[in-house]
């Protein structure tokens, strides 16, 4: 269960205002990123992102370039999962491989408010929202089984690394 | 009934691949570049594995190529030690190489049936050539390098027909803006655009590849267009690899759409988004640079479109014309058409082959407040530089032409 302050955007928010391309040529420096991020689209993104945020948005979040680099500002900076009316395809392979959890929630852009609280069951595609018109629950799509084991990793990399060396790692499962 | 797409990852997975499914496929092409190389790497190492079949891959130095800062010459460097490290098939150095998506079919590595995966979004540019052609992440790069193979959920395929044929100083980018403005920047997510019809089946591989180049714009996990004749004897002289040409079954297209390419008129996709579309006769705007190049826009044709408007005309006095031939082939072929020499008499800056401002990296960066007008595929906010410029995107015609006036221009005002 994933819990978290919302934060809300609209349609295409693209990877350039994620992380803009300036910054690209620092790699996947985490301090750059974090710092960045959001910055071209919400300059106050820096200062209201918690620990405990969750990013709403509306449809093609995430369009535009396939850089990795825009989950992982995003995952940096603190934002805990990201639920869209939909998503751009790259983006949401790329957040699931550095252990982002992502989630298409139609009709979550109405539903929400910035501010909201909203509980997350990947498990079960369900969002609990106790926003300021009380409680209610959505229906997302499931992220398939596969997907969730990269997730529950921690992301493909160590996913990979238990797959190549199982024998060094007994504990993982 | 299927279609090419699924045809292909049959072939790849070595089972029954339909739209929905599934589908673990074979790599038979993977391309990486300077921006992505170092992730992809670092991703390898932190699975502990290696590079399956280190000669499949290419390995191109585009993006911030000459090296603009130290950050970026690390980079690069890191790029040459990765390829150093494993020995990749093809390793393009800056100044033999260019524009990743330029240089992979000019040089022969993509052929009809290939799975082609790019750490770079418009990898579905190779799509023109027949093959299915996608972009995705460095850490999922790394995966594919590793295991050999990725998974892929089976796209379903929308039909964009093209009849009729191109007036003059309309190209197969006033086509493909037109499309996107009808679907929309989310209208193919998951999605492949194939493009078909006798307007499409008229225009040289150059201009081709803008279609399947521009599919992402419209959220297309992929371009597509089945080779004919004007795709083998492009290929004859370029590759080896035996074609395994694919071909979409009648009916079975989740959805077709046609446009008429003789009622098409020049556009521009005005900020910030290349759904914005409109008529560049309509748009009342000054502009401050012109930009033409990029991997959508920077190829032999769009040079020769360009000299066309420009020959016997100068750049207006207000404006800075920004010309970065696609790669190493399009930069001598140009020269020795004397487009170079007739660009730079315009009053036109040539810059190296390499993504170059496109992505407001480097060698032509929009400041604060300022218009460009571009022969590339994005006008995101801040996408070629300051957040507070705009960017409208246009053929080369058009990019031409608002050089010459300075102001956002139909060619057709132009050349008489
Ligand atoms: S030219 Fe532009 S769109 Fe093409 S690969 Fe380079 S940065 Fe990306």
């Amino acid at each position: 269960m994933i819990r978290g302050r919302v934060i809300k955007y609209g349609d295409d928010v693209d990877t350039d205002v994620i992380i803009p391309a300036r910054y690209l040529k620092h790699g996947a420096d985490p301090q750059v990123l974090k710092e960045h991020a959001m910055e071209d689209l919400d300059p106050e993104f820096g200062s209201k992102v918690r620990e405990r945020t969750i990013i709403v948005a509306g449809r093609n979040f995430g369009c535009g370039s396939s850089r990795e680099q825009a989950p992982l500002a995003l995952k940096y900076a603190g934002v805990r999962a990201i639920l869209a009316e939909s998503f751009a395809r790259i983006f949401f392979r790329n957040a699931i491989n550095v252990g982002l959890p992502v989630m298409e929630v139609p009709g979550i852009s109405e539903a929400v408010e910035d501010g909201d609280e909203v509980e997350v069951d990947l498990e079960r595609g369900l969002v609990r929202v106790l926003g300021r018109g009380g409680e209610r629950v959505l229906r997302g799509t499931r992220i398939p089984e596969f997907l969730m084991e990269i997730l529950e990793a921690g992301g493909l990399v160590p996913y990979l690394r238990r797959r190549f060396h199982a024998e060094d790692s007994p504990d993982t499962g | 009934m299927r279609t090419a797409i699924e045809k292909i990852l049959s072939r790849a997975s070595g089972r029954d691949a339909t739209v929905g499914e599934i589908v673990e496929a074979e790599i038979d092409v993977y391309m990486t570049h300077d921006p992505m190389g170092a992730l992809v790497e670092d991703a390898l190492d932190g699975m502990g594995a290696g590079v399956r079949h280190p000669e499949r891959v290419v390995a191109i130095q585009d993006h911030f190529v000459p090296a603009k800062d130290i950050e970026s010459a690390i980079l690069s460097m890191r790029l040459r030690e990765f390829h150093r490290r494993f020995g990749f098939g093809a390793y393009y150095e800056v100044g033999r190489g260019g524009i990743c998506h330029v240089v992979m079919p000019e040089e022969g590595h993509v052929v009809p049936g290939d799975v082609v995966v790019g750490t770079d979004s418009h990898t579905p540019t190779s799509g023109a050539l027949g093959a299915f052609a996608v972009g995705i992440g460095a850490t999922e790069m790394a995966a594919a390098m590793a295991l050999g193979k990725l998974w892929f959920k089976v796209p379903p395929t929308i039909l964009i027909r093209g009849e009729g044929a191109f007036p003059p100083l309309v190209h197969a980018k006033d086509f493909i803006l037109k499309v996107i403005s009808a679907i929309g920047t989310d209208g193919a997510v998951y999605k492949v655009l194939e493009f078909d019809g006798p307007a499409i089946r008229g225009l040289e591989m150059d201009e081709r590849f803008v279609l399947t180049n521009m599919s992402v714009e419209a959220g297309a996990k992929t371009g597509f267009i089945s080779p004919d004749g004007v795709t083998l004897s492009y290929l004859e002289k370029r590759s080896s690899r035996p074609p395994r040409p694919a071909y979409s079954d009648r009916g079975s297209f989740e959805d077709e759409l046609t446009f008429d390419a003789a009622s098409l008129e020049p556009l521009v996709a005005a900020p910030h988004s290349p759904a914005n579309v409109r008529a560049a006769s309509e748009v009342d705007e000054e502009i401050d640079q012109a930009f033409i190049g990029s991997c959508t826009g920077g190829r032999l044709s769009d040079l020769r479109a360009a000299v066309r408007v420009l020959r016997g005309r100068r750049v207006s006095e207000g404006v800075r014309l920004i010309v970065i031939p696609g790669s190493r082939r399009v930069y001598r072929e140009a020269l020795r058409m004397g487009l170079i020499e007739a660009l730079v008499e315009s009053g036109a800056a040539i810059g190296p082959p390499s993504c170059g401002p496109c992505l407001g990296a480097h060698l032509g960066v929009l400041g604060p407040g300022e218009v460009g007008i571009s022969s590339s595929n994005r006008n995101f906010r801040g996408r070629m530089g300051h957040p507070e410029s705009r960017v409208y995107l246009a053929s080369p015609s058009t990019v031409a032409a608002s050089a010459v006036t300075g102001r956002v221009t139909d060619p057709r005002e132009v050349v008489g």
